[in-house]
């Protein structure tokens, strides 16, 4: 497990959608967007494989707090939305 | 004949029957597995939420894992996703959507609104969603409370514990029950004393 409650970490900026068919469980809109780490939630297999029926390796899943101020500019910058993300999808800014 | 033309009620019981021989899934796990899905509804859900307004240790372990605090009222959890409660302070309001498909807390609250699934209610409750809230259920978050918007978008669903309405003081738990509707555990609506 690469992060802890409380961490800050920015969702890759990758669209691997663009070079062919993929499935993926991080939504566009907070893709590049920083936010933080409000708790581990667990191991689940990949998606990304799990989808095409090959085999899924356990990855670690958090929940990940954005401001809507950090999404959209002229969002409420009080209000937050808290999304499951994959580890692989975060690194630190 | 194409898979596409043919009957769809034989067709199901031909897989089901093939799914029997290879021992994939027996006849009996398929039925029983129906009958979890026909008694998942919102009423489960709200007696959940009836007994952490009447029960703090409750409340608590509901807070801390809803898929055991589910189970130990008899609900059953087999099988389906981890259950996630978000607690609605007076401080925070909640609201669930799945943006990327339409991940709901069946278990728990049966089959989701068909308004849930709409691509028009998931781009709103994230890109706007006291407008959402507003406007298609009459729900005003006052500006001093944080609207935290829960995408669904792994392996958890999530169901919100919404705020105990005033003017239930003593009420017993199925009086409680009876007011929880499937919106106030979704986060677009709030349970009123009726």
């Amino acid at each position: 497990m690469m992060f802890a409650a409380g961490d800050t970490v920015r969702v890759k900026d990758e669209w691997p959608e663009a070079a062919g068919p993929v499935h993926i469980r991080t939504p566009h809109y907070v893709r590049g967007v920083t936010g933080q780490i409000v708790r581990f939630l667990g191991d689940f297999p990949n998606p990304e494989d799990l989808a095409f029926a090959r085999p899924a390796e356990k990855k670690p899943l958090y929940h990940v707090c954005f401001r809507t101020g950090a999404i959209w500019p002229d969002a409420n910058p009080d209000d937050d939305v808290t999304i499951e993300i994959f580890e692989h999808w975060l690194e630190r800014p | 004949m194409s898979i596409l033309e043919t009957d769809g009620s034989r067709l199901l019981a031909a897989v089901a029957v093939l799914l029997d021989r290879k021992g994939l899934v027996s006849d009996e796990a398929i039925r029983e597995r129906i009958a979890l899905t026909d008694a998942a509804e919102p009423a489960q859900g709200a007696r959940m939420v009836a007994r952490a307004w009447t029960d703090p240790d409750f409340r608590a372990a509901m807070l801390a894992d809803g898929t055991q605090a589910a189970e130990s009222l008899g609900i059953m959890m087999r099988g389906m996703p981890p259950l996630g409660v978000l607690e609605n302070t007076a401080a925070v309001h909640h609201l669930v959507v799945c943006t990327l498909c339409s991940c709901y807390p069946r278990a728990v609250l049966g089959y989701p609104p068909f308004w849930y699934k709409s691509a028009s209610f998931r781009a709103r409750a994230v890109r706007n969603p006291r407008e959402l809230l507003a406007s298609e259920w009459k729900t005003i978050v006052p500006a001093s409370v944080k609207l935290r918007v829960v995408d669904s978008t792994a392996d958890y669903r999530w169901m919100v514990l919404p705020l105990r309405p005033a003017g239930t003081d003593g009420w017993d738990e199925a009086r409680l029950a009876a007011i929880v509707r499937e919106g106030d555990m979704i986060g677009v609506t709030c349970p009123v004393a009726a």
